[in-house]
């Protein structure tokens, strides 16, 4: 299937039931691809969800630049819409978790990030993408470690060597004797865990939400056959309602991110954990 | 067949080990758009806002200081009108009294007039009645004295007016008349 170049649907098109064949359930490997430049052993490759967060990022900036390269006092109608989702962030995100005054120097990075995520996230369901850039867990990855980053030297910076320990470690007296444990908890959970699941946690959303719609869509096709004709009709709604429901959590997923990455900053920048 | 060895290869790849490849360009994409977003346009937009926000505190300034300014020139043209309207009250009172100390005195003139018509009236009766009473008793005196005298015969003209018979006659008559009334 995807060891064949020429395959360019995420099933095979020839399979109905009562055929005789099997159905072509949707699995891991319908989230690989084959390089459409470059070598896939060498890691010197070019592939789809390359393409598609290139693409993604030419999208945002491009919509950004068209919106607010020269901005107006009164604005037109792209520049307002770019504004509302702007002030969704700066406002509803930033400064609700963070707070205006130490929050406004990270606006641009949670910004982006926010639309980033949410760029890639819908290129699921936009036709002839469709397929969720964050479902290669490789860009979740590579923004919780951006955000991983941050943190940590946030956390040195603000609280210094002892004051990094205390902070990641939750360190309180009060604990009494459950302190080393509560301590050893919580330096795993902060330090270890923490961007493992804030990387999965979109990643797998976006895995679960494309596996059920190739399900659905692969379905649809599969049962055309004989009375299989009345079950794929209502395989063809769940599709709908699915591309749907995945259009919300593309956005929630995006959301939840940045607020946890604000979250994450503003950890770093408390004065007591 | 084949396509169980490929599922086969493929279960090889865990789908939570990223591919490097793969994360090099996720964080070149990443970058692109935040280096845009933090270089250029979110600057632009911040100044922008900050624009508006000043340009729309101007306007609720300018709309104060207009409301300001339109209670201001209420207040003096209420002041006015009352000033005005005082002023007229005290026009009318002084009209009144004016009217009132006019009237009064073209009563007491008419007054006067009528008390100097009166006064001349009476004069002049008195004047024509004493200038009659005197002419009468001259006459009554004369025709007295001719008709005595042509009962006697004789002229007693000038006795007459000698003894002044008959001026004392008719004082005795006056005062008659007079304690009679």
């Amino acid at each position: 299937m995807s060891a064949d170049p020429t395959q360019v649907l995420a099933f095979e098109t020839d399979c109905h039931i009562f055929d005789g064949c099997g159905f072509p359930a949707p699995g891991l490997h319908s989230f690989l691809f084959e390089p459409l430049w470059g070598d896939g052993d060498s890691n010197v490759y070019f592939n789809k969800t390359m393409l598609l967060a290139l693409l993604g990022s030419i999208v945002i900036v491009g919509f950004f630049w068209a919106a607010f390269r020269k901005p107006k006092v009164v604005p037109g109608k792209l520049q307002m819409v770019a504004e509302a989702g702007y002030d969704f962030i700066r406002r509803g995100v930033v400064y609700e978790t963070i707070g205006k005054r130490e929050g406004e120097k990270y606006v641009p990075l949670i910004v982006s990030l926010f639309f980033f995520v949410w760029m890639m996230n819908l290129w699921s369901i936009i036709p002839l993408a469709q397929f969720p850039v964050t479902a290669i867990i490789s860009y979740p990855a590579v923004l919780a470690l951006v955000v991983y980053v941050l943190w940590v030297s946030l956390t040195f910076k603000r609280h210094g060597f002892v004051g990094f320990f205390k902070n990641v470690t939750g360190y309180d007296k009060s604990l009494g004797a459950v302190l080393p444990l509560a301590m050893l908890i919580e330096f795993f959970s902060n330090l270890l865990v923490r961007p493992f699941t804030h990387a999965v946690r979109l990643f797998a959303n976006m895995f679960a939400g494309h596996t059920l719609l190739l399900l659905f869509t692969i379905a649809s096709w599969y049962l055309l056959n004989g009375i299989g004709i009345a079950y794929a009709g209502v395989s063809f709604i769940m599709t709908i309602v699915m591309t749907a429901f995945e259009l919300f959590i593309q956005a929630l997923q995006a959301y939840v991110f940045v607020l946890l990455t604000c979250t994450y900053i503003q950890g770093a920048l408390a004065e007591h954990h | 067949m084949s396509q169980l060895l490929i599922l086969a290869a493929e279960e090889t790849e865990n789908p939570l080990v990223p591919p490097i490849p793969e994360l090099v360009i996720g964080l070149i994409a990443f970058v692109i758009v935040f280096g845009f977003l933090a270089w250029k346009l979110l600057p632009n937009i911040n100044k922008v806002l900050e624009e508006r926000r000043e340009a729309i505190e101007g306007g609720i300034e300018k709309a104060e200081a207009a409301q300001t300014e339109a209670q201001s020139v209420l207040e003096q043209y209420k002041a006015q009108l009352a000033e005005a309207r005082h002023e007229a009250a005290r026009l009318r009172q002084e009209a009144q009294e004016q009217g009132a100390a006019l009237i009064a005195e073209m009563r007491a003139e008419g007054q006067r007039q009528r008390e100097e018509i009166v006064t001349a009236g009476h004069a002049q009766i008195e004047a024509d009645r004493k200038a009659a009473s005197s002419a009468l008793r001259q006459d009554v005196g004369k025709l007295a004295t001719e008709l005595a005298g042509k009962l006697v015969g004789e002229s007693l003209e000038d006795h007459a007016r000698q003894s002044r018979v008959i001026d004392r006659f008719l004082d005795e008559l006056e005062e008659k008349a007079e304690a009679a009334r």
